[in-house]
């Protein structure tokens, strides 16, 4: 949709306009259910909705009382420690395992690539209640299920493919001559990746490892049937309140959570732009 | 290697091997390190995630239940005649009492119940009960009376015949019901009519994903084409609006639908400020299949915009210039030239919507009410509550098979590693 030639009809010009305004509906879709909690995550009154005070943009009808519940009440609370304590760990284990593989899976001769390929994206292709239907079954036979062990390898089994995607993709642009120099110059296997490819494939696997542990951060499903009360997760304390009594609360964690999520999108954006930078790719 | 030299034939290498053996030791090692560093992640995926997969498959047909608790009753049944008419013999009930009064001190008798009342109604009231009196009876009498007397189930072949039938150790019965089918006397038959409910669910969960994907290519595809068609600086941040939704928690995207779809909430509100609606004619768009489509085509739509926008990108503007000048109008360059070449990007973002939404589980259990459930939700209910596992499992092994479907046609269309993550 090049700009609107001096020349057009008025037809034409209609539909650029008109056109544009469809689009931003859509934009408006796609964005307004964020938007319109933030607000609402400061009404102190138990409704969902906006309350007359708050339309007059009254200083006293907003509170922060929803956050106040969310810092103070003992559910929440553990809710977030245990969120804190999985994701972080998971992310981990994937992003180890996950990279390690992924240079495995560079390299120019690897016998069933693709079959080795499509078992290790297939967490991400499985649908998540066939997952944690499955893990549900298998863990409870080796003593796994309910355990903080069980979550945390339970969700890193979902974060590989993210990393293994991502790590792959940085790889594919790497250039193979400068590990050989770095060998040609006497530099071992070893300090050649920690010298020479690791720092170049380092951004594919920071935005890898976000994945990764957005996907933990997130997770509700596997972790509703994996996990016990033990390993009651943020998104499974907004689950059971969305489900049971809706508290106004959930809209201060919703907020929260948004933030979060808007750092973690400028950070791989700006790993995005540099790697493709390092890499001398023009700037898309 | 020592008659190297002597043979004229073969290149050799600098430390004296013929060449072509000493490349291929290079390339084996070469994948051999390959396949060093694949290792632990392979092992990992497969012990953490495979072998779930395949636990789930192999609870699909296990049956073992009824073979272990009932041993010598499976044994001493395999002469009697089904087809009969008439309640097996004295040596069965025999066998019956002996593998009863084990079962009831091992406890497993109620377990066996639940097991088989999934193929007929009233057997695990009926083990329940003749657990209670097993004890009681004496071993010299009339064991066939005796018996009957306790439940006159135990009187009719109907019983001995669903025993039989499922004293194998693998069953297809699990299967038969996820199609809303039974082994009955003359073998597979369809279930009354108001014990269906699977195939109408795998029907609901199928054409509820395609009003999904349709939905989103038809919200989606104007947006990617503005995206490719802009300058790459506009584009840029325009693609935030799409990006942010695709980072941000499910929960908090479904919790916002929540709060904006109630009866009492902002839309609904909105428009009896407006005056569309009346205040006691509120809109009902929760809890039912609107609430699913909204709230999934909003969570979904970004997976059908960037694999659009992907493959817009690489359409040269210059081809819709070079129709418009060769007299075409507007619509005709857009409809003869453009189009078909965003199709495979319709195609990618088509199937992976699709796959994504059935097997969604979260949403429609939040804000689908009764109507607006998937085949996901059905899959969870028997796990948790109904401890269904087998038919669980069964269910969630069809659902599978589509999936996979699914993604090799994806493959063969797109290949996985064109996968393409923000």
């Amino acid at each position: 949709m090049a700009a609107l030639p001096p020349y057009a009809s008025t037809g034409q010009k209609a539909w650029y306009w008109g056109f544009r305004l469809i689009c931003v509906l859509i934009f408006f879709f796609l964005i307004f259910p964020l938007l319109v909690i933030v607000p609402l995550s400061f009404n102190p009154l138990p409704y969902f909705t906006f309350t007359p005070g708050m339309l007059a943009l009254e200083a006293d009808a907003y509170s922060m009382v929803n956050y106040n519940d969310f810092f103070t009440n003992i559910d929440w609370q553990n809710a977030l420690y245990n969120s804190v304590r999985i994701a972080p760990v998971a992310t981990l284990l994937s992003v180890s395992l996950g990279t390690l593989a992924a240079i495995g899976l560079s390299q120019s001769h690897v016998p069933f690539r693709g079959a080795i390929m499509a078992v290790l994206i297939s967490p991400m292709i499985v649908p998540l209640i066939i997952s944690a239907a499955g893990m549900y079954f298998f863990y409870s036979r080796i003593g796994l299920q309910g355990t903080y062990v069980g979550v945390v390898l339970a969700h890193a089994a979902l974060g590989i493919p993210f990393v293994i995607i991502t790590v792959t993709a940085t790889l594919v642009g790497f250039d193979r001559s400068l590990t050989r120099a770095a060998a040609n110059l006497g530099a071992n296997p070893v300090r050649t990746f920690f010298k020479v490819q690791a720092p170049l494939i380092l951004p594919g696997v920071i935005s890898g490892g976000l994945f990764a542990f957005i996907t933990s951060f997130d997770e509700v499903v596997v972790v509703l049937f994996v996990g016990s009360a033990g390993q009651k997760t943020l998104p499974w304390q907004m689950f059971t309140g969305l489900r049971e009594q809706i508290s106004p609360t959930i809209l201060a964690v919703a907020t929260i959570l948004v933030v979060i999520s808007i750092c973690l999108l400028t950070t791989v954006e700006l790993l995005r732009r540099r790697s493709e930078r390092l890499r001398g790719m023009s700037p898309q | 290697m020592a008659n190297g030299e002597n043979v004229p034939g073969p290149i050799l290498a600098a430390d004296g091997r013929p060449l072509r053996q000493s490349l291929a030791r290079a390339l084996r090692l070469q994948k051999l390190r390959a396949l060093m560093l694949i290792a632990p992640l392979l092992i990992f995926i497969l012990v953490t995630f495979a072998a779930p997969i395949a636990d789930m498959l192999f609870r699909s047909v296990e049956n073992a239940i009824v073979p272990d608790t009932l041993p010598l009753t499976v044994a001493a049944l395999e002469d009697w005649d089904d087809a009969s008419g008439q309640p097996p013999g004295e040596k069965v009930f025999a066998a019956l009492r002996r593998d009863l009064l084990a079962a009831v001190a091992a406890k497993a008798h109620t377990k066996l119940g639940s097991r088989l009342n999934y193929e007929q109604t009233g057997v695990a009231s009926l083990l329940r009960k003749t657990g209670r009196r097993v004890k009681r009876m004496e071993e010299d009498g009339d064991l066939a009376a005796q018996f009957a007397e306790v439940h006159k189930s135990w009187a009719d072949p109907e019983t001995w015949a669903t025993i039989k039938r499922f004293s194998s150790a693998y069953t297809s019965g699990y299967f038969l019901n996820a199609v809303d089918a039974k082994l009955g006397a003359t073998g597979i038959e369809a279930r009354p009519e108001n014990e269906r409910i699977y195939i109408f669910l795998f029907e609901r969960t199928l054409l509820l994903s395609v009003v999904i994907t349709v939905a989103c290519l038809l919200i989606g595809y104007p947006v990617a084409f503005l995206l490719a068609t802009l300058p790459m600086r506009t584009s840029n941040m325009l693609m935030i609006l799409v990006l942010l939704p695709f980072w941000t928690s499910l929960l908090v995207r479904t919790s916002a639908w929540k709060v904006l779809l109630q009866q009492q909430g902002v839309i609904n509100d909105t428009l009896v400020f407006i005056g569309l609606v009346a205040d006691d004619g509120r809109l009902a768009m929760i809890n039912n299949q609107t609430g699913t489509i909204i709230a999934m085509t909003h969570i979904l739509l970004p997976f059908m915009i960037l694999p659009l926008y992907s493959v817009m990108r690489t359409i040269p503007p210059s081809y819709m210039r070079a129709a418009k000048s060769l007299g075409a109008t507007d619509w005709t360059a857009f409809w003869r030239v453009y189009f078909p070449q965003s199709v495979p990007g319709i195609g990618a973002g088509a199937i992976l919507v699709f796959i994504l939404s059935i097997g969604y589980y979260i949403t429609p259990e939040l804000v689908g009410g009764t109507s607006g459930t998937f085949i996901s939700n059905r899959i969870a209910y028997h796990i948790s509550s109904s401890l269904n596992w087998g038919l669980a499992a069964a269910l969630g092994v069809i659902l599978l098979v589509v999936v996979l479907v699914l993604y090799w046609l994806y493959d063969r269309i797109i290949g996985i590693d064109n996968v393409k993550l923000g």
